[in-house]
This record gives C-alpha cells, sequence and structure tokens, in this order.
C-alpha cells in the first residue's frame, strides 16, 4: 500500500489465524466487524497461557498462583486505563460486555439520581442496548425518555439537542459511534452542552472502542461503556469508566463476594473502587485477555488503524456506489468504516445468503436498532463493517458478489 | 453444497416479484400477524372460511424473497381447502423445510420449490414464517402475533 504510513495490512492479517479459513469452499471476507471482531494470535496465546500456567481465583489466596493471577488480572485493568485515558485504574470496572456496563449505571445511579418527572436523554441512533435500560428505569421512576433526533444522513440534530437539554435532564446517554450507520457523533461538545445543562453523560463506546482513539479524560464523560469482543479481544468481558467521584457516590449494584470490606449478618460495608461493582469471581482469564487485545491495538497504533480504515471506508463508498440499485444507509460527514446499504428489489435477507456463499460475512437485519430503521422506513439493512485488517480486495470481492445477487434475481 | 440456483428458484423470485393473493380481506373471518424478530419480516395473513373450509386467503407484509414466495404460494395452495386439511398441509411442510438435506422428500406438488431451503438453515424461519401465522389463525385458541423466535 502507497500511503504514508504504510500500513502493513499483510502482516496484521497474518496475526488472526481465522482469516486464513475458508467457507462454502472460498476464502473468508470477514465484513461483520460491528458485530465482533476476530482475535490475534496474541491474544488466543495469552488464554491459554493464562488456563496452562496462571490459573487461580483472584485476590483471594496468600499461594503462589493466586498471586499470580491475581497481577495479571491488575495489570490487564491497568493496561485497559491507560487505553482510554482514565485517571486512575480504579476507575475501570469489569463487566460483562458493554449492556452490563449500561444497566449498572442505570440501576445504581440512575435509581439513586432520578426521580420522577426527571428526563433521561437518548439519541435517535442508540443500539437496543443504550435504550431499554433507560426504559426500565423510567418505567420505574415515572421519569420520561427524550430522544434527540437525526437527518436522513444519520447526524445527530444539536439544534433539538440544545432544545432538549433543561433542568430536567438528569443523564444524556448517547453512542460514540452508531452500529448501524457508522456517524461519529461530536461527543466534545454534546458533553460540554450537556455539564452546561447539570446533567451526566454515558458514552456508549461499545463500536467507538476499536476504530477511533478515546481518551475519557479529554472527553470528560462521567461514563463510558466498552465491550471486549469487538476490540479484538474475548466475549464475556466488557469495561464501565466511570469517574472515580461519581462510582464512590454510587450505591453496589450487585452483592456477593469481592464487593465487600466485611460482612456480618446485622450490615455489610462495601469494598473500595473498583471492586464494589465488582460482584463474584470475575471473569479473570477474559481482562487478561482483553489487556492483551489492548496492547496489540496500541502496538498497532490506533491513530494508524483509523487512518487506514478512513481510506477503506473511502474506497469502499466509491465502490458500492458502483454497484446498480445499491443505495447507501447513514451518509454522515464524519463516518467510521461501517457501510449499510439496501438493493432495489433484493432484500437485505436474500443477500446476506448470496453473498455468504462466496465467502462473505456481512450482517443483513435491524442491527439491534430498530427505532434506526424506523427512523428511516426500511425494515432491515445489509451491512459490511471494516476493520483494520480488512482489505481492498476483500471489499472488490463484496463488490463482486453484490453483482451475483443482482444476476440470481434478474 | 446446494446451489444459489437450488434455492432461488426461478418460480421462488416470480412469487417475490409478483406476490399472489396480496391484499387485505376485509372483512376476513380470521386475522393473524406473524413476525420474524430476527430479520424483521412480518406479514398479516387475512381468511374467509366458511362451513371449515378456506375459501379465501391474502397477505400483505414485507419480508425477503423466501418468505413473500412462502406466503404467497400458501395461499395459493389453502385456498378450497378444509381447516384440517390445512393443518395437515403444515406438518407436512414443517418437515419439508426441516428435514435432513439429502433425505426424501414428502410429495408437495408446487410448495416443493421451497425445499432447498433444508439445505440453508439460517433461512428456514423465513419460509416458515406464513406458514406459522396460518397455523396460529386456524388455532382453537387465539393468542396474539405469532413469532418464529
Ligand atoms: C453501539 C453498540 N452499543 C452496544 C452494543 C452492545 O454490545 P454487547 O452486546 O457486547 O453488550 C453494541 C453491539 O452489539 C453496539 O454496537
Amino acid at each position: 500500500m502507497a500511503t504514508a504510513t504504510a500500513f502493513d495490512v499483510t502482516a496484521i492479517r497474518a496475526d488472526f489465524p481465522i482469516l486464513g479459513t475458508t467457507v462454502h469452499g472460498k476464502p473468508l471476507v470477514y465484513l461483520d466487524n460491528a458485530a465482533t471482531t476476530q482475535k490475534p494470535r496474541q491474544v488466543l496465546q495469552v488464554l491459554a497461557d493464562y488456563y496452562e500456567s496462571s490459573n487461580a481465583n483472584v485476590h483471594r489466596g496468600v499461594h503462589y498462583l493466586s498471586g499470580r493471577a491475581s497481577d495479571l488480572f491488575d495489570l490487564a485493568r491497568d493496561r485497559i486505563a491507560r487505553f482510554i485515558g482514565a485517571a486512575d485504574s480504579k476507575e475501570v470496572v469489569f463487566t460483562r460486555n458493554a449492556t452490563e456496563g449500561i444497566n449498572l449505571v442505570a440501576q445504581s445511579w440512575g435509581r439513586a439520581n432520578v426521580a420522577a418527572g426527571d428526563e433521561v436523554l437518548i439519541s435517535a441512533m442508540e443500539h437496543h442496548s443504550n435504550i431499554v435500560p433507560w426504559q426500565l428505569l423510567c418505567a420505574e421512576k415515572g421519569a420520561s425518555l427524550r430522544v434527540i433526533p437525526m437527518s436522513d444522513a444519520g447526524e445527530l440534530d444539536l439544534e433539538a439537542f440544545g432544545r432538549l437539554l433543561g433542568p430536567r435532564t438528569k443523564i444524556v446517554a448517547v453512542t460514540a459511534l452508531s452500529n448501524v450507520l457508522g456517524t461519529v457523533n461530536p461527543l466534545a461538545d454534546m458533553i460540554q452542552a450537556a455539564h452546561a445543562a447539570g446533567a451526566v453523560v454515558l458514552v456508549d463506546g461499545a463500536q467507538a472502542a476499536y476504530h477511533l482513539p478515546v481518551h475519557v479524560q479529554a472527553l470528560d464523560c462521567d461514563f463510558f461503556v466498552l465491550t471486549g469482543h469487538k476490540l479484538y479481544g474475548p466475549t464475556g468481558i466488557g469495561v464501565l469508566y466511570g469517574k472515580a467521584a461519581r462510582l464512590e457516590a454510587m450505591p453496589p449494584w450487585q452483592g456477593g463476594g469481592d464487593m465487600i470490606s466485611s460482612v456480618t449478618f446485622e450490615r455489610s460495608t462495601w469494598n473500595v473502587l473498583p471492586y464494589k461493582f465488582e460482584a463474584g469471581t470475575p471473569n479473570i482469564s477474559g481482562a487478561i485477555g482483553l489487556g492483551a487485545a489492548v496492547d496489540y491495538v496500541t502496538s498497532v497504533g490506533m491513530e494508524r488503524i483509523q487512518a487506514y480504515e478512513q481510506e477503506l471506508l473511502a474506497y469502499g463508498t466509491e465502490a458500492l456506489r458502483t454497484v446498480p440499485g445499491l443505495v447507501l444507509v447513514g451518509t454522515a460527514a464524519r463516518k467510521a468504516s461501517i457501510l449499510s446499504f439496501v438493493m432495489d428489489g433484493i432484500h437485505p435477507h436474500d443477500l446476506g445468503t448470496i453473498v455468504d456463499r462466496e465467502g462473505v460475512a456481512i450482517r443483513t437485519g435491524h442491527h439491534c436498532a430498530q427505532p434506526v430503521m424506523d427512523r428511516l422506513g426500511i425494515p432491515a439493512t445489509a451491512r459490511a463493517s471494516l476493520a483494520m485488517y480488512n482489505t481492498r480486495e476483500e471489499i472488490d470481492a463484496l463488490v463482486s458478489a453484490l453483482h451475483t445477487a443482482r444476476k440470481v434475481f434478474g | 453444497m446446494s446451489s444459489l440456483t437450488d434455492l432461488y428458484q426461478e418460480v421462488i423470485l416470480d412469487h417475490n416479484r409478483r406476490p399472489r393473493n396480496f391484499r387485505v380481506i376485509d372483512p376476513a373471518t380470521a386475522t393473524q400477524q406473524g413476525y420474524n424478530p430476527l430479520c424483521g419480516d412480518r406479514l398479516t395473513l387475512y381468511l374467509t372460511v366458511a362451513d371449515g373450509r378456506i375459501t379465501d386467503a391474502a397477505f400483505q407484509g414485507s419480508g425477503c424473497a423466501i418468505s413473500k414466495a412462502s406466503a404467497s404460494l400458501m395461499t395459493e395452495a389453502i385456498k378450497g381447502r378444509t381447516v384440517d386439511e390445512a393443518r395437515a398441509l403444515f406438518d407436512q411442510f414443517h418437515q419439508m423445510i426441516t428435514s435432513p438435506p439429502d433425505s426424501p422428500l414428502p410429495e408437495m406438488g408446487k410448495l416443493a420449490v421451497l425445499s432447498g431451503v433444508r439445505d440453508f438453515p439460517t433461512r428456514v424461519k423465513c419460509a416458515g414464517l406464513a406458514w406459522h401465522t396460518l397455523k396460529a389463525a386456524v388455532s382453537d385458541q387465539p393468542d396474539g402475533p405469532v413469532t418464529t423466535e
């Protein structure tokens, strides 16, 4: 590739064993990264090493292995804290995924801070996981859920956002990056405006974490969630970042071992951060694996990944526009490498099946964002989401498979 | 490996492009909604049933080629049949699309064009949506919209 950054995609691909496999006799072209990313050898090896040489429960034993597992676990937290720009590792709470992080905030912070008549503000492009937890909270408290509208291109209406922000707005929960439209939202400005109105801000970083450099302190968000499996890490591990002062003030969410400092039948007292929010044995290998994934991404360089993906996005956008009858869904000025589209006369589900036979994995459906579909007046889209290991040749393979679909449908 | 043309046979593509009985029956003796939450396919099935016999069947909705063609072919197949015959046809159809690849197929007449679905496990629900909706429509215990999940 003739770019100034000389991004060596061939070397990166060699780190991902699954990319060398075939599907229906064709080389796998994996373009469903918004659903989950593949895992590099560096992560797979760390998982195997952990179970082969370090497995023990954490923070509980005086024996050698327990100390070793605890060290690895703590080290992973430190790496992730540095990766997202947190001030302190204690602000990084391990969860199962992004969804659990949002539920934790809705249940712990939300129940303590949202009352009847208050408002929770989300956006028109949220994933179901950043809608439903707030609906549950609002229903319980008699609060109302308000929605920042968006344009047909998939850009949030910031004027409307300004009008919606008011003294009753307790929290703004918004995605950094739309999983359907690829839109990158102007978070810094939005967070500033929300804070000026006295609202707390939660950022859904599930998609952003693998496409963009993230710095939670620079953003000044109160909460930020991400999910490990979309960041080249294992499933079952995610992160909730919260400003220390916010987390300190919140009641625990789940009770159990590890989250307490003392227990009697009369009363229990809570452990310090982040353990207060980590009841029970955590996903130790998952956390260590995510630490390794973060190291991997850092070694490649998030800025370089972003620059490369932007090239892919530009190439993919042009390439898809050459396909007769194809309409791109999500054409915001600031986008990450997510290409949603519909094709005249061919339902996305049929497209998915046809391109799959060519080895091309794309997602079809509503992408857990039914309100986005309703807003745009379409039942579903096909979506190609590109990660650091994808190539122009793979985009060409998608385009060729779409031509096949056109042929099948006549 | 079965090929795409086994799944997307000309008859299916034709019923997708020009679905038969794609209209509302008003008033209908039975109206039933069906929904596939995985892909967002929705349909409403309308039946006119007199003396235990389906005298008219029609549908509306949006969905992929497989689900639309399946609904279209189904309305053709059940018109004129008794409710009991329609239920039996459901069982046969269900068996056809869920039987293991290469096992013998039941005699299904025109509906056999959908047998290719059994080689595409992710698409079985698309073909089944209209039929599950039919089953609910003629059930003795009506129970809200059906979903394939
Ligand atoms: C924008 C966004 N938010 C949240 C989620 C939920 O992630 P998880 O299912 O890992 O909790 C996803 C992924 O599906 C997503 O794309």
